[in-house]
């Protein structure tokens, strides 16, 4: 671990995390043996992540957005391509490298109660990785306590004893924060971490969240099905669509400027509350997103888009065109 | 003045659970006319589900006997014994999309018997006729009638929501409501969904009540809102005062808590928690969390009259003559 840290210093530019062409494929079978193809959950991704960014992952159920968390964890193999992390690729880490590379990568489940062990107490749930990274026991009493105080569960006594089912929901996802967070690592995934959550604790989170991650510099990647929550937690939003990121931009450039028809489409569906909605009807394109199994040929939101172009559309895959400056988004439309 | 189509009067519930009593809707008011759409907006714990479930009488066993009155066009529909209720109430004039129903479809049985069951069951219908209707429900809620036949894994949740929703306006009822219809389902779906219910709203004039969480989703479809906190209603007031001028501490915070699109105000958090039902402060109950509460407020405020229709519990709207 070391040793990647002080690489890091000597090279400040280098990408914290890059996706290459990466693709998770599930093989889909009947009966335990029939192959009925498979279902490609992520197909064809490239991006990369500097270090201390705040970056969102935006989409809807199916669009691949969590097997894509799950493959940054190293908890799917991918299919092809690669995951390259502080200039490693992840392929060829051992099962040694695999562990030391899961401390530096910390994760932030969807439901906080499911991700809790239910019978153990938050001392015992935050000593576990310490535990197995080899950290003494008043280290590790040390480590839980600053943990805890950093995620707002204080005093850290009136915690230590209490079990999951004890905690409110809000003060359970402090826990996972806390789990995430205890191994220190450079790179943090939540996936939907609020979505469980009542509107007035949600804000909560994604603040203490946001704050983790600007003080101690992290690379945060927040996934999300929800844009009106992007804004104020991350500089730069990814929206996916059946699989691929269809657009990349800033969060003001993106939310303001959206330029791929599947984000036009999403931004004018969101409502912010006022009275007038009621009034009218939304825009909103029919259909419903393609099976991952049999993609449709071309651009994959070609059958729903408004704005398809026979003959074009629906043939050539649309790679990613930057119509405004450092606002990329795969429409060939902008060619 | 014509008599609401629904009007609710000091409804009261309480469960009974090992820890004690726990008084889910604590004197509840509101009520609804013809061609309204009433949202009852609050966050999980409030007692809003169990409002829906009381108003239709599909309680769970630990639930104690509700109080208070419920006036469906001036009759009194909890004084009516249960077989009347199922006969003449139950989904013939209030209708229930219930949260996450689209998973509770009969799997083995084709959708359009689903749908028309109810006509069949309540009004004796033959098949081909209570079919007849389930196509003209279908077309209602934007689904092809070729899936009159399907079975529901056939179909994606979108479409087994419009399903249940189909179910559910299918005796034609004067009143629907709906416990959380959205919140699985994905942006652009739920988008879809909302606007099916503007549409049956304007063409076939039903009254709805719409419980939800979702403040943004409420304003699209509410005429009036009805916030709960606690167990109580906390705020009634039209869409344009409710989502323009909130006037209870709780809803100003609230609003201040949504996140939004196209606004660079940061949304805040309300700190604190609700109080424990088992043993709800007598005072207001929203007092620990309120940023302007004084002395009054150890004090039951009741309910304050704001204008016509616009009821405020709240001290700090104490100038509007009081209610209870």
């Amino acid at each position: 671990m070391s040793h990647a840290t002080s690489a890091a210093r000597v090279d400040a530019d280098q990408p914290l995390v890059e996706a290459r062409d990466l693709r998770t494929w599930f093989e889909l079978r009947q009966w335990g043996f029939m192959r009925l193809g498979s279902v490609k959950a992520v197909d064809g991704v490239n991006f990369s992540l500097r270090r201390g960014e705040s970056v969102a992952f935006v989409g809807e159920s199916g669009c691949g957005k969590s097997s894509l968390a799950r493959t940054l964890l190293g908890l799917h193999q991918p299919t092809e391509g690669d995951v390259i992390f502080e200039g490693q690729s992840m392929a060829r880490l051992g099962r040694r490298g695999m562990r030391d590379y899961r401390a530096r990568v910390g994760y932030v489940q969807q439901d906080p109660f499911g991700a809790l062990p239910p019978f153990l107490d938050v001392r015992r749930i935050l000593a576990e990785p310490l535990k197995i990274h080899g950290v003494g026991r008043s280290e590790r009493e040390r480590r839980i306590r600053a943990v805890l105080e950093e995620v707002r569960l204080s005093p850290a006594d009136d915690y230590l004893r209490k079990f999951p089912h004890m905690l409110s929901g809000g003060q359970q996802q402090r826990v996972v924060i806390a789990r995430a967070l205890i191994l220190e690592p450079s790179l943090l995934i939540a996936d939907e971490p609020v979505s469980m959550l009542d509107a007035s604790v949600r804000v909560e989170i994604l603040d203490l969240l946001y704050r983790i991650q600007q003080r101690r510099e992290l690379t945060l990647a927040f996934i999300t099905h929800d844009l009106s929550t992007v804004r104020h937690f991350a500089d730069r939003i990814f929206v996916m669509y059946a699989g691929r990121i269809v657009e990349t931009a800033t969060v003001n450039e993106l939310l303001d400027h959206p330029q791929h028809p599947y984000t036009q489409a999403l931004l004018a569906a969101l409502a912010d509350p006022d009275p007038d909605n009621a009034l009218e009807l939304r825009e909103v394109p029919g259909g419903e997103a393609p099976s991952l199994l049999n993609p449709p040929p071309g651009c994959r939101f070609h059958p729903r888009c408004p704005k398809h172009m026979p003959g074009v559309c629906d043939v050539e895959d649309p790679e990613n065109f930057e119509p405004r400056p450092g606002h990329l988004s795969a429409c060939l439309l902008h060619r | 003045m014509a008599v609401p189509l629904l009007s609710v009067e000091n409804l009261s519930l309480n469960y009974h659970t090992r820890q004690g009593l726990v008084q889910a809707v604590a004197g509840v008011d509101f009520e609804i006319r013809h061609r309204e759409a009433l949202v009852v907006l609050g966050e999980s714990g409030c007692g809003k589900s169990s409002l829906a479930k009381t108003l239709m009488r599909t309680l769970p066993r630990n639930a104690g006997r509700p109080e208070g009155r419920v006036l469906l066009e001036g009759e009194d529909i909890m004084a009516l014994d249960e077989e009347r209720f199922r006969r003449q109430v139950r989904w013939l004039r209030i209708a229930l999309v219930m949260q996450a129903s689209m998973n509770a479809l009969n799997p083995v049985v084709r959708v359009g018997e689903q749908v028309a069951e109810p006509l069949r069951v309540l009004r004796g219908w033959s098949r081909v006729r209570a079919q007849e209707r389930a196509a003209e429900v279908f077309d209602l809620v934007g689904i092809s009638t070729d899936f009159l036949t399907r079975y529901p894994f056939e179909l994606s949740g979108g479409m087994r929501q419009r399903v249940v929703l189909a179910m559910a306006l299918v005796t034609d009822p004067q009143l629907i409501i709906l416990d959380e219809p959205t919140s699985a389902l994905d942006v652009l779906t739920q988008a879809s969904i909302m606007n099916v219910l503007k549409r049956i709203k304007r063409e076939q004039g039903t009254s709805f009540i719409l419980i939800t969480h979702d403040v943004a989703t409420s304003s699209e479809l509410a005429d009036r809102v009805a916030l709960m906190y606690a167990g109580q209603i906390v705020e009634t007031s039209s869409a344009a005062e409710f989502f323009r001028e909130p006037a209870h501490p709780y809803a100003r915070m609230l609003m201040d808590s949504v996140p939004r699109l196209h606004q660079e105000a940061r949304p805040t958090h309300i700190p604190g928690q609700p109080p424990s039902l088992l043993d709800p402060p007598s005072g207001c109950r929203f007092a620990d969390r309120c940023p302007q509460r004084f002395d009054l407020c150890e004090r039951d405020p009741g309910a304050f009259r704001k204008g016509d229709r616009r009821r405020v519990r709240c001290w700090l709207h104490a100038g509007g003559s009081q209610l209870s």
